[in-house]
């Protein structure tokens, strides 16, 4: 560092150059603040992290100093060189290269301002899970206008599936349902369910959302929710399986998900609906609505466009499909269970009314629970989905309460961080749950013993033991993972979101900025963008609430002067540029015959400069000159 | 091995996808080759080729230009109109006796550090193979106008 500080001080036009340890700090930033005023210095250059992690403090100190702030560049040599490179001497003279080309580039930066939007107050929340449904409520509470999308025909999510809470063992419903009320009752709260995102234009401060509204077939405006139309249709049973109940329930062809779905209006189904089919349906639903005729078989899909200034995406996860991994069985035994099944088994509303009879009748008398189903998995996923320990051991003892049933966990380890989570562990232990190390390599119905007639059998090798076993048990559940969702791909290009690698969405900082992202005024909420459990879901709703508040109430948004300018003297009116610019800035100004840029749609990529073939064309801050020099400054 | 030729790259890298493969890959401490020297912009489709050939005339042995995945270009297109530059780059180049195979372009999401790590450290291999770049200076020697305004 001191070589490189000194080697700096010799470039052209470098009037001081010092080397210290955090320049981000306070005492470092009042260096740079102190030299500049002493010295008199025009131009800044600073060598330390990424410019993603701190070249806005620095702009910050800049100007502090009493200079313009884009009179500064800064070099990334930790990420880009000292943390990747082995050999030292190396990583100093890329360095060295680095810091030269910065410099060089540095004289042909000029002053800028940076532009300012005025930011609309309302906000969209896309995804009605608790993490959306948290993020609204606590917006709508701050007296902001939400738009809360959700694509089910009910908010709730995964949470309004579940039984119970670990670790306290609350109820979901009883905790999850009074939320979804207040969010149909929030005056501020413009529900919108059965609604999809579309497309996505503008940027931070002024978002254009098009929303399209997927026909129900039931208005909800004349709606009274009484679900008389349920019990009136032709079908006297459900033949379709219930989404909610994950199939373990048959649903008719107008439904409502749960009983206390929000908001409280049916759905009809065209794939199941005799009258979409055949038009032939004596139409019994219409005549029990009556006057109310909310019953409308002609809805069609609608977009409605909202105008919004940030936006919070909460699109949740979906369970692993355990039918990827054959070994288990599920869809094979009937007695293999998903997680989530089990959840609904258990529950008191639920397809059994909280009776756990399996699907051939018969109450469990031993069970396995098999841990990381599609979690800590080179075959499928690698990492941990966090959940799943705990929620495992609380199925065991939602079944051992409800069946006597002796209980078998197999985990690789158990992993039970969070507040209570040790302690429900022991608890269960002292209430007399095996709990087996090792993963379970097959579930099979060869019996090669009489104790295994009739029985699905377990063979798993017992790592604290030490051997290979066989456990024969009736029930199997399956403790699958969380997964991104199916369609997570296109709602990240909707909002321009990068991923991890494995597919979740990827946050700003992981540590620094973990609910925003790369898109400015987008955040996000929930297990769109990692596995988390419910008390860290609403957490992060409630902060993406608290940065969707800061940008608001700041009323303006300050952002980068990167757009591209045209210089109408230079420019030959060969509209080249026009055909590049995907946000339609360009012009042609047929008076003069030449292109003119709409500063205020121009986001700034440079696409149109790279064509132009007369120079007409610039990019701030990206200026020709400047990147010439900078890569004149690297080849050193 | 004091003799060992070091190749010198030229990277220009787009803000949004590899620029942040290439911090993850730092954050994430993997090593690899020093031989790349990033120029940031904020779209692949910023890099002109103009640039492409300066960097050349300016003693590179090699240019990599690093953007974001078909589709998720965070300004919607910017990286097709780099790929389809590509084409017309790489002809000339031959004809100014640049080995085509000097330019590489690459798509690096954020996500992808290992990815990132291995593209640098095999493009280095592949230039330190193809050796140093010798051009006739005559061919290339005349400058972009815009090249001159720098002092």
């Amino acid at each position: 560092m001191i070589r490189l500080a000194e080697t700096a001080g010799k470039l052209p036009g470098v009037v001081v150059s010092r080397e210290y340890k955090y320049a981000c700090s306070d005492p470092g930033q009042d260096m740079i603040v102190q030299d500049v005023r002493k010295y008199g210095l025009n131009r800044v250059v600073v060598a330390s992290c990424s410019p993603h992690l701190h070249e806005l403090t620095f702009r910050k100190t800049v100007a502090t100093a009493g200079q313009n702030p884009y009179l500064f560049h800064m070099v990334n040599i930790r990420e880009h060189v000292s943390w990747v490179t082995e050999d030292p001497e190396a990583a100093t003279a890329k360095a060295e290269a680095l810091v030269k080309a910065a410099v060089l580039r540095a004289a042909f930066l000029r002053e800028l301002e940076p532009r300012r939007f005025p930011v609309n107050p309302n906000v969209l929340v896309v995804g009605g899970g608790i993490a959306g449904i948290h993020t609204a409520l606590t917006l709508a509470n701050a007296n902001k206008q939400v738009y809360l999308v959700e694509r089910e025909p009910t908010i709730g999510g995964h949470m309004a599936q579940f039984d119970k809470t670990f670790p306290t063992l609350d109820c979901a419903a009883c905790i999850l349902t009074p939320k979804m009320t207040a969010v149909k009752q929030h005056p501020n709260i413009h529900l919108m369910t059965y609604c999809e995102v579309g497309e996505v234009s503008g940027f931070v401060g002024s978002f254009k959302v098009k929303v399209k509204k997927y026909p129900r077939y039931i208005d909800e405006d004349k709606c009274t929710g009484c679900g008389e139309c349920i019990e009136a249709c032709i079908f006297k049973e459900g033949k379709t399986p219930s989404e909610f109940d994950v199939g373990l329930s048959k649903r008719k062809p107008v439904y409502l998900s749960f009983p206390q779905a929000v908001p409280p209006i049916p759905v009809i189904d065209p794939e199941a609906c005799i009258e979409f089919k055949s038009h032939k349906c004596p139409k019994s639903c219409v005549e029990a609505c009556g006057d109310r005729a909310a019953i409308d078989f002609t809805q069609t899909t609608r977009e409605v466009e909202l105008e919004v200034g940030a936006v919070v995406v909460a699109t949740g996860f979906k369970p692993f499909d355990a039918r990827r991994l054959p070994q288990y069985g599920y869809g094979k035994h009937p007695n293999v269970y998903t997680s989530l099944e089990v959840e609904r088994l258990v529950n008191a509303s639920g397809p059994t009314l909280g009776q756990v009879v399996m699907r051939d009748g018969r109450k469990p008398e031993s069970i396995g629970v098999l841990h990381c189903i599609g979690s800590r998995d080179e075959n499928t996923n690698r990492y941990c989905s966090r959940v799943c320990c705990m929620y495992s051991l609380k199925l065991a003892h939602l079944l051992k309460e409800k069946t006597g049933a002796h209980i078998y966990n197999f985990y690789i380890d158990m992993r039970t961080p969070g507040k209570g989570f040790e302690e429900f562990y022991k608890r269960l232990l002292e209430e007399g749950i095996s709990c087996i190390r090792g993963k379970v390599a097959e579930v099979s119905t060869w019996p090669q013993s009489p104790a295994e007639e009739g029985k699905l059998v377990l063979r798993v090798e017992d790592t604290l033991l030490g051997a290979v076993r066989r456990i024969p048990v009736d029930m199997v559940v399956l403790s699958v993972g969380l997964e991104p969702q199916a369609d997570s791909g296109q709602t990240g290009r909707l909002f321009n979101l990068g991923c991890s690698s494995d597919g979740w969405f990827l946050e700003r900082h992981p540590k620094l900025a973990p609910v925003d992202t790369f898109t400015d005024g987008v955040f996000l909420a929930g297990c769109c963008q990692g596995p988390k459990d419910i008390p860290d879901t609403v957490a992060q709703g409630g902060v993406a609430a608290a940065q969707s508040l800061a940008l608001i109430d700041k009323g303006c948004v300050e952002i980068e002067p990167v757009t591209a300018f045209i210089d109408q003297e230079i420019c030959s009116g060969c509209q080249i540029c026009i055909a590049m610019c995907p946000y339609t800035a360009i012009q042609f100004d047929s008076e003069k015959s030449v292109a003119a840029l709409n500063e205020a749609l121009c986001k700034g990529c440079g696409t149109c400069v790279a064509a132009c073939p007369s120079g007409a064309a610039q990019q701030n801050l990206f200026l020709d000159e400047q990147l010439f020099a900078e890569v004149q400054g690297v080849l050193v | 091995m004091s003799e060992a030729f070091n190749p010198r790259i030229v990277g220009f890298f787009c803000n949004w996808c590899t620029y942040l493969a290439a911090d993850l890959a730092g954050t994430s401490r993997m090593k690899y080759a020093p031989n790349v020297r990033v120029v940031r912009t904020m779209c692949s489709g910023r890099v002109d080729p103009q640039l492409v050939v300066w960097a050349f005339r300016n003693g590179a042995d090699g240019v990599l230009i690093g953007g974001c995945h078909p589709g998720d270009c965070h300004y919607q297109e910017g990286n097709y109109k780099t790929l389809r530059r590509m084409g017309l780059l790489r002809t000339m180049l031959a004809q100014l006796g640049i080995e085509p195979d000097r330019l590489r372009l690459e798509w690096i999401s954020a996500s992808e550090g290992e990815r990132l790590r291995d593209v640098m450290n095999e493009f280095s291999a592949q230039i330190r193979q193809l050796g140093p770049l010798e051009t006739k200076s005559s061919v290339i020697s005349s400058q972009s106008s815009v090249a001159q305004a720098a002092p």
